[in-house]
């Protein structure tokens, strides 16, 4: 048997529904017999009945009422169709869900799951990582999972952490990964994960460019180096002491991204590593991300948009010669 | 079948019941005086950011919270202290944190107008103007996945709220999830200094609520008699499980925006028309008219208030203020998950 890292975001709903009652999804097109514009709901809404809802299309009102429903006791999942369309519910988000622990001492447990991250042909506005901007925001928990285990366990406790979850999701890991079974156990919250073991340079990743990082550090292996690759699990919380650690071993850093390069995850990353291990560092730490351009919608132009494993290798080779 | 909007009949208007004005009267007049307080407080300088009163709209706002009941959501906005009061906000979570008290629900966190008790079901506002409308559907979806009965829902907005994408969002998910809302929009007339003209282009903003799948009433919010009667009956409608209801007041904000604005854009006109008056002197009118209470008892009245509100204030400007190295400094409940980096 073999399960995708989609099957396993179905499978950690259906057993949130099953074992809480305080679970609903809601979202675009989730109920019915649809189930969601990536099946990520299937048959939810039958095994469910009553709570797994279709929404009109109104992603502030969709979050607004799950934060509602959060604070009257209940544990909201809101899909967003694809991450690029949480932007209409940015203010719902940030504005409410996130300031209202500090506001009023209530906490507020809703996790938004947003399909994100680029696949072919999907163009500017179907393609977009936001996992930044929401970590900019206090008061949110960002989980970027990388693969099949932790899409399935980070689910769950999403769910079950008291405060808001922005939960992103990879749409196109959603097919490509596959895992034998489902854990029963995951690695905590905020504890990043050594995805390979290396000792010549710690390349730190996420979600999809973990991926292609570790098909890198396979690559160079070849070469004679060897590589370790972080998955940060979560961007907020940060495991900023994980990451020290690797470069502690290694001396030697690059930060990869799918998002944007003004800022974010990659520089708040080498940012933590220049304040408090300076001293580890044999060579400038780099990052490598997205171009500073909408998302292209040719595959050839998108390909060349996101780091891919070619320029991830350069980037890494040129690091190790320093 | 989604009901057409109605309009309430502006020829018949039965009394309501005489204590029940007069509890309404005496919301409105405590407002009066912590509002009055709180600008002069405001005037000495001893109130740091903004102050919004709702003068000119307290008959509407003490009948939204008059006829809520324990259990019931409450979204108040901007000028709705005499509906806070009304449905148990004690008046010294206002001056705690109009005051900066580090007690109180607010702590110093946030201040003025921006407060509640979530967890006694009176919502904290967030600044972002629409946005309660969808988050008081959603508490209302909760009460009904947790099999409670009987409840409503009732959130207030400006007519310039309104014209937000999220009121709309909000407006229509209300009735596509059919809770037992109502809504309580005060056209005041401006928002901000902006008058009507440049804020909407229909007729009547009550029109709008039959395109949502409302239940609409037009509302003189001057007269508290109309108000009682009407959210009333609205509240009514809304707990016997009609479709959510939309009231649509009409009164002039009685102050600037906020104590920082002169109204100077105000204009003589507008002064002079019938929604204009102040709802309290008008219901004073009614009190003497048909002899619900005599002089000596208003003044009793207007006595008890201002002793609340003194003690209200003295005990807030009593205690300490929150101080920001014995701040924690944690946005979020999970002590886990919480990271730090300097
Ligand atoms: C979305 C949003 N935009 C701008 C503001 C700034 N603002 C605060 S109150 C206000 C006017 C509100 O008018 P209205 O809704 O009619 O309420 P009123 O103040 O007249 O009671 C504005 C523009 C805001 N709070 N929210």
């Amino acid at each position: 048997m073999s399960i995708t890292y989609l099957e396993a975001i179905r499978e950690a709903q259906a057993k949130l529904l099953r074992d809480d009652e305080r679970v609903f999804i809601y979202g675009q097109d989730v109920g019915g017999t649809f189930g969601g514009a990536f099946k990520a709901t299937k048959g939810l809404a039958k095994e469910f009945p009553g709570r797994v809802l279709n929404t009109p299309i109104s992603e502030d009102a969709m979050v607004g009422a799950a934060i509602g429903a959060a604070i009257e006791g209940m544990r909201p999942i809101v899909e967003m169709q694809f991450a690029d369309f949480s932007s209409i519910a940015l203010n719902q988000i940030l504005n409410n869900a996130g300031t209202h622990y500090w506001r009023t001492n209530v906490p507020v447990p809703i996790t938004v799951r947003l399909p994100s991250g680029g696949t072919k042909g999907s163009g500017p506005f179907h393609s977009q990582s936001m996992e930044s901007i929401y970590a900019h925001y206090p008061g949110l928990i960002v989980m970027t999972p990388a693969t099949v285990e932790d899409a399935y366990t980070m689910l769950i406790e999403a769910v079950a952490i008291d405060d808001p979850v922005v939960y992103c999701e990879h749409k196109y890991l959603y097919y490509h990964l596959k895992a034998d079974k489902l854990p029963t156990e995951g690695v905590p919250t905020g504890k990043a994960r050594i995805a390979r073991e290396g000792r010549d340079l710690t390349i730190v990743s996420y979600s999809a460019m973990v991926h292609e990082a570790l098909a890198v550090a396979e690559q160079l292996a070849g070469e004679g180096f060897e590589i370790e690759v972080i998955d940060l699990r979560s961007v907020k919380p940060l495991d900023t002491n994980a990451v020290l650690a690797s470069v502690a071993r290694t001396g030697r850093l690059l930060c990869v991204g799918e998002s944007f390069p003004w800022g974010g995850v990659t520089a708040e990353v080498i940012a933590r590593v220049a304040a408090e291990g300076f001293h580890l560092l044999d060579a400038a730490p780099q990052r490598l991300n997205a171009k500073d351009t909408p998302i292209p919608y040719h595959p050839n132009l998108w390909s060349a948009h996101r780091p891919n494993a070619k320029e991830i290798a350069r980037k890494a080779r040129a690091l190790l010669r320093e | 079948m989604l009901q057409t909007a109605q309009r309430q009949s502006k020829t018949k208007k039965p009394s309501p019941p005489h204590e029940r004005f007069l509890e309404a009267y005496r919301w409105m007049l405590l407002t009066r005086t912590l509002e009055e307080k709180l600008v002069s407080l405001y005037r000495g300088g001893l109130i740091t950011g903004g102050v919004y009163i709702g003068r000119g709209q307290e008959a509407v706002s003490a009948a939204c919270g008059l006829f809520l009941q324990k259990g019931d959501i409450f979204a108040p906005l901007i000028r709705d202290q005499a509906g806070r009061s009304a449905f148990g906000e004690p008046l010294l979570d206002v001056t705690r944190t109009y005051l900066g008290s580090r007690e109180g629900p607010m702590r110093g966190r946030d201040g003025n107008i921006h407060r509640g008790r979530p967890q006694d079901n009176q919502l904290a506002m967030v600044s972002h103007l629409g946005a309660m409308i969808s988050v008081t559907v959603g508490a209302l979806m909760a009460k009904r996945f947790k099999g409670e009965k009987g409840f409503i829902g009732l959130a207030c907005i400006g007519e310039g709220g309104m014209q937000t994408g999220a009121f709309h969002e909000g407006m229509n998910i209300a009735a596509v999830e059919q809770v037992p809302l109502v809504i309580v929009a005060t056209n005041n007339h401006y928002a901000y200094s902006t008058p009507n003209d440049r804020e909407f282009a229909c007729h009547d903003l009550v029109d709008r609520a039959i395109g949502y799948g409302f239940e609409g009433y037009s509302l003189d919010g001057t007269d508290l008699s109309a108000c009682l009667e009407v959210i009333g009956g609205a509240v009514k409608r809304a707990r016997a499980g009609r479709p959510p209801q939309l009231v649509v007041a009409s009164v002039l904000r009685l102050s600037g925006h906020g104590e920082h604005d002169d109204a100077s854009y105000v204009t003589e006109e507008i002064r002079r028309e019938p929604f204009a008056r102040d709802c309290l002197k008008v219901a004073e009118q009614t009190i003497a008219d048909l002899n619900l209470a005599d002089a000596k008892t208003l003044t009793e009245w207007r006595k008890e208030a201002a002793a609340k509100v003194d003690e209200a204030i003295a005990t807030a400007q009593k205690e300490a203020p929150p101080e920001g190295d014995k701040e924690d400094w944690c946005a979020i409940s999970v002590r886990d998950l919480v990271e730090s980096p300097e």
